[in-house]
């Protein structure tokens, strides 16, 4: 006894239509982690639930030429830590996807969920932000491609028209001496929701870093790119002083509450401290000496 | 494990089978809510939404025509119990259990029960619960402890007074020994310090649950307690219904830790089930199990110690103001009576306050009140030893109490076994091992701290029967919470001298067993295995004269060795040994069935102690504390089932360590709990602990036939000061209230750098 | 709206159910199915006593809508056992690895599927994969160190 329904179509285009169709009513199921627990608790009555796991290119990784990724935005994390390549070219996004929920839940949670739930503190978000992720959106106008940090518009809300569906990331190619990492504060070892979370992508030229990106989770609406941290890392050999700056920088960019899980001190100075552990811990992977 | 009394136990001290362990582990085992009725239907609660309201008035009639909606029940339903006059069941008052299970003049916290409905399906019990109307008149609201002992605090009460004037503060506690004032007068050093604690929870895993059915006025509950004798009793209170017409079936308990020792769905599914004539399922939510089921109080406290030079501590005062929630009760005498109990002191006063507020009613969690009082005891112990220049284990060794201390709380000790932990830990290879450095910037720091909880005996019944095979079932009362079953069969085979796995134990429901007091206080062990003892003597007994019937000789003729009944010697007569099983073969033609019961109130309960260290590494850069190791060292009397021991010790431990860390109720500006999950209601998961040694230390009780103690309890009294006294050691920095975040972890290193 | 037809496989043998589209799949297995063995402490994912495999891979059931069950294997408690127990369950009994035994079910469904993947792993390894099954009463020790055992017994069985 119960108005909902539930539809798993094969195939994009009939998702996108039943989607649309459904209008404000329509929730996309990709892992279910976050939707079943907000239909639980009642903030969320869908009408139409529409299951995208039955969609090949919402499931699959496939390879882009000079170590880019397109990754189906119903992955789960524990598929992504199975791939081996992509956990080699992209450590920082495969272990931020790994940090959501536990065991059980890596077998279910997504990189697409986890940006569509529009918590600033989902992990996977930050990590697909330093790595300069392009969101792949198909609607019933067609396909468009925006940059991942535009897509968080606030606490739960997206910036996506009606009938859109996330339909994977694409992860840009990867020069030499790259590398990525994500780090994220919880009070327990796991099973938390991040008070911080840094993601940090660069490039290392004989030390020196050519390119960088730094993104911040749960000290914002949204998940933040923060460019002047970036801009502190690039050009220098990620020396005390650099890292100190880039520190620097992303605790100014907080604009943190105080709430149940941290308060707005303590956020701001812990997004400094992240910011400089993400950073060497990529800077090694990226082979720095 | 450590000493070991008596070797030649085969089966006492032996890590056997538990007789339910098949069962919990292949899914079969029945909790709470795993049994379905025909005709079942389902409860829901209606919860009030307000903090401190006013119920003006409820209209069900909306609810009750809705479709699928059988029964409606409100507090006019439940039995009232006039606030002038108490009705006490153990340390419930009626008064204030009529109004918990179902607000009356008021809703009292947010999540307070005030309508339930049952329906044939949860969601439309649910769906209906949403069409009650109730008219509150929102009053201003108070939750902490502090705030509610302030004379302009909204009054929760009118019927409390204290110093002749309307207040929070619902009743006091007071220990005295000695003369306080000229003991401090003596001290050389005296320390001073004040603590705060939040509410937390006992976070058992299995929600609340029972299914209750009612034909022809007799009721059979079907719930998960602590004791289903007082589900009965509560039920037949609350309800009016003679006890003689419920019988409470106890299911397999999924944790309790203290939390369902009280009743929060049995009376109203009673109802329920009595207006809609159908049997009533009800389940919490875990979200309901947060808001409305007791965590345990809140507190503010304040300690004094004073010792003279030579480290003898001469004066201890403390206060310790405990949040009860919404109705009284705190367990103050937990807080002010088990504090100072661990030391020879000559002068002490230990007052406790108990004080009421706007959250939910707090019930017993472990050893309920004395973490919160030896937290900020052992914190300032550890600050008098370093004050002098003592080992802070020596610093407790010498002033331990003994056999013959007179303690502030009433007795004068019988044979403990407190100095024999602290000995123990001093000889450890955890406290001989150095603290590690400083390394990778992480610092690190060990702490040491006591406890004591008071242990327990009362009222057990149990029934020992043979069966036509000589196979031995035996019933107790006391529902089984970590394994009192393997404990129960281990004693009785011992006795018989027969193998343990013929021996079944089973918990009788309160039709079949005689009245068993609630599984808690640390006694079900100890009090069963009184009456088991008891029962199986009196068995033997009736082997030994059913032996002799058949041997045409003197009952004292015979002895019972080894599983067999023999001649008492030469003298007896030359008989082949009869066993077990070949006097129950002819049971019918010697006296008819084999079996005896015992009831009891049982006595001589002696306290347990013991003494924790614990090693943490602190992230100066994220305040996050980590424990690294930890020992427990308990004298437990003895160990019927060492691993089951452990068990308790390492139990209590993590929970210490939850408590010391990461779990606090939190509460929003509206007064709502904010955290009312098992996502933010933070709970050590495998990955935050260590291993947890337990050194079991056995020094007989000697008022006990198996010398057992109690000791479920003690192992949650010592861990938060021995990680706050682990944390200080570490930063040089000390943290006064739990729980120990980090960002509090980071406040207290950015104000120690400045 | 009528109820969906679900047609899946439980513990190796098919099952087909009626659910609504809103239910858990551990509403279907406690309820209809009558397979209490997978426990509800918390219904958000957080507690994992409700663990189940999907696949193989171990899953909280009360994430999952009963109609994804469609076409799946899904694995529970009451399929651990054959004629005697699971190396997993046995040791847990012999080491006092249980004490209340709510959680027990998911611990061990969450264990097996380890061991499945990894024969050999470190105390670390077991923590931080098991740390999605709270445990309340044990402080995890017997849990991890009975994992740790069976691992062992299991790798010497299989030389």
């Amino acid at each position: 006894m119960t108005d909902i329904q539930y539809l798993a179509p094969r195939t994009l285009d009939e998702a996108v239509k039943a989607f649309a169709a459904a209008a404000g009513a329509g929730r996309i199921l990709a892992g279910g982690t976050d939707l079943l627990v907000q239909m639980r608790n009642g903030t969320v009555r869908p009408g139409v639930i529409v299951d995208i796991k039955k969609i090949a290119e919402v499931t699959s990784i496939e390879e882009i030429a000079g170590g880019g990724f397109r990754i189906g935005a119903a992955v789960s994390g524990a598929a992504l830590r199975e791939h081996p390549k992509l956990r080699k070219i992209w450590p920082g996004v495969v272990e931020a996807a790994n940090l959501i929920g536990s065991t059980q839940i890596q077998g279910r949670a997504t990189a697409g969920g986890n940006l569509c739930n529009g918590s600033p503190a989902g992990d996977s978000v930050p990590a697909l932000v330093a790595a300069g992720a392009v969101v792949i959106i198909q609607g019933p106008k067609g396909r468009r491609e925006v940059a991942v940090e535009k897509v968080p518009a606030g606490p739960g809300r997206l910036n996506l028209t009606a009938g859109e569906i996330v339909v994977g990331f694409t992860l840009p190619p990867r020069p030499k001496g790259s590398s990525d990492a994500y780090l994220r504060m919880i009070p327990r070892t796991e099973m938390d929701i991040a008070v911080v979370g840094c993601g940090v992508s660069l490039t290392l030229d004989n030390g020196t870093c050519t390119a960088a990106r730094v993104g911040l989770g749960a000290v914002a609406p949204t998940v933040l790119l923060v460019e002047e941290a970036a801009r502190a890392l690039i050009g220098s050999k990620l020396d005390a002083a650099a890292l100190e700056k880039a520190a620097v920088a992303c605790s100014a960019a907080c604009r943190p509450i105080d709430d149940k899980r941290g308060t707005i001190a303590y956020r701001t100075k812990v997004a400094g401290v992240l910011l400089k552990r993400t950073a060497a811990i990529a800077a090694e992977r990226a082979g720095r000496k | 494990m450590s000493t070991e009394t008596a070797n030649d136990n085969k089966w006492i001290g032996k890590n056997t089978i538990r007789p339910d362990g098949a069962d919990k582990v292949t899914g079969r085992a029945a909790y709470a809510a795993d049994t379905t009725m025909p005709g079942m239907i389902w409860g829901k609660i209606l919860r009030s939404p307000h903090p401190h309201a006013r119920i003006r008035s409820i209209d069900t009639r909306k609810a009750e025509a809705y479709p699928g909606v059988k029964a409606v029940v409100t507090a006019k339903d439940i039995v009232n119990f006039p606030l002038d006059k108490s009705v006490m069941l153990g340390i419930q008052d009626m008064r204030w259990m009529c109004r918990n299970v179902m607000a009356r003049e008021k809703a009292l916290f947010a999540g307070h029960p005030v309508a339930a409905v049952a329906a044939t399906t949860e969601k439309i019990a649910a769906e209906a619960c949403k069409l009650i109307e109730v008219d509150y008149e929102v009053l201003p609201f108070v939750i902490d402890v502090e705030e509610a002992m302030k004379p302009d605090a909204p009054i929760l009460h009118d019927f409390i007074q204290f110093d002749g004037k309307p207040s929070n503060i619902a009743g006091k506690l007071e220990h005295k020994l000695g003369d306080i004032e000229a003991g401090f007068a003596k001290a050389d050093v005296v320390i001073e310090r004040t603590f705060r604690t939040k509410p937390v929870h006992q976070g058992y895993i299995e929600p609340h649950a029972c299914l209750v059915s009612v034909s022809d006025g007799k009721a059979t509950i079907w719930s998960s307690s602590q004791g289903q004798f007082m589900v009965r009793a509560m039920c037949a209170y609350l309800t009016g219904t003679p006890q003689n017409d419920i019988r409470a079936i106890p299911a397999e308990i999924g944790g309790g830790f203290g939390g369902k020792t009280i009743v929060y769905l049995e009376p109203v599914a009673l109802l329920l089930a009595k207006k809609s004539g159908r049997p009533v399922k009800m389940i919490m939510t875990r979200g309901e199990v947060f808001h409305a089921s007791g965590p345990t109080s809140g507190s503010f406290s304040k300690v004094k110690i004073g010792a003279t030079k030579d480290g003898k501590v001469v004066a201890a005062q403390g206060t310790y103001c405990l949040q009860a929630g919404a109705l009284p009760g705190s367990p103050i005498r937990g807080a002010a009576g088990c504090s100072f109990a661990p030391y020879d002191i000559p002068n002490v006063l230990s007052v406790g306050y108990d004080v009421v507020s706007n959250r939910s009613k707090v019930a017993a969690y472990r050893a309920p009140g004395a973490p919160i009082g030896a937290y900020a005891v052992e914190c300032v112990m550890d600050e008098l030893a370093e004050a002098l220049k003592i080992d802070p284990l020596q610093f407790r060794l010498k002033n331990a109490a003994k056999q013959g201390t007179k303690a502030a709380h009433g007795p004068v000790y019988p044979r403990i076994g407190f100095v024999e932990t602290i000995e123990s830990a001093l000889k450890h290879p955890h406290y001989k091992t150095p603290v590690p450095k400083p390394k990778n910037g992480l610092l690190h720091g060990r702490g040491v701290a006591s406890g004591f909880w008071f242990n327990a005996g009362g009222e057990s019944s149990a029934q020992v029967n043979i069966a036509e095979d000589g196979t031995v079932v035996v019933i107790t009362g006391h529902p089984d919470i970590g394994g009192s079953r393997a404990s129960t069969a281990n004693i009785t085979a011992e006795i018989l001298g027969i193998d343990y796995k013929k021996v079944s134990v089973l918990i009788g429901d309160t039709s079949v067993i005689g009245f068993s007091n609630l599984t808690g206080g640390s006694r079900v062990t100890y009090a069963s295995a009184m009456v088991v003892t008891q029962s199986t003597e009196q068995v033997i007994t009736q082997l030994r004269e059913r032996a002799a019937k058949i041997w045409k000789i003197d009952p004292d003729a015979v002895v019972w060795e080894n599983g067999e009944a023999r001649p008492a010697g030469d003298n007896a007569g030359k008989f082949e040994p009869l066993t077990l099983a070949q006097i129950a073969a002819q049971a019918s033609a010697t006296g008819g069935p084999i079996g005896a019961g015992k009831q009891l109130n049982t006595v001589g309960a002696e306290g347990g102690f013991a003494t924790h260290v614990c090693d943490v590494e602190v992230d100066p850069g994220l305040g996050i504390v980590r424990v690294l190791r930890y020992t427990s060292f308990q004298d437990v009397g003895r160990a019927i089932h060492p691993g089951y021991v452990e068990g308790q010790m390492q139990g209590g431990v993590a929970q210490g360590i939850g408590w010391a860390l990461s779990e606090e109720y939190i509460y929003d500006k509206s007064g709502k709990l904010d955290n009312p999950s098992f996502l933010d209601y933070r709970m050590p998961v495998s990955s935050d602990l260590p291993m947890l040694d337990s050194v079991i230390i056995e020094v007989p009780n000697p008022k006990h036939p198996q010398g057992v103690r109690g000791v479920g309890e003690v192992p949650l009294v010592p861990p938060m000061a021995a990680v706050a006294n682990a944390i200080y050691n570490a930063l040089g920095r000390r943290l006064y209230s739990l729980p120990m975040s980090p960002p509090k972890v980071l406040a207290a290193m950015d104000q120690a750098a400045e | 709206m009528s109820k969906l037809h679900v047609s899946t496989t439980i513990n190796g043998e098919p099952q087909e159910f009626l659910c609504d589209a809103d239910q858990s799949l551990l509403d279907i297995l406690r309820g209809p199915l009558g397979l209490t063995g997978s426990k509800e402490g918390c219904g958000t994912g957080d507690c994992g006593a409700c663990t189940v495999t999907l696949n193989g891979r171990i899953v909280c059931s009360c994430l999952m809508l009963a109609a994804e069950a469609e076409g799946q294997q899904i694995g529970t408690i009451e399929g651990m056992a054959g004629e005697e127990l699971h190396p997993l369950q046995t040791k847990f009994l012999e080491m006092a690895a249980l004490q209340c035994g709510i959680c027990t079910p998911g611990v061990l469904m969450a264990a097996k599927a380890l061991l499945e993947r990894n024969p050999d792993p470190t105390e670390h390894e077991v923590r931080f994969w098991l740390a999605g099954n709270l445990c309340r009463c044990t402080g995890y020790d017997k849990i991890i160190r009975a994992v740790m055992e069976t691992a062992a017994d299991m790798r010497g069985a299989a030389r």
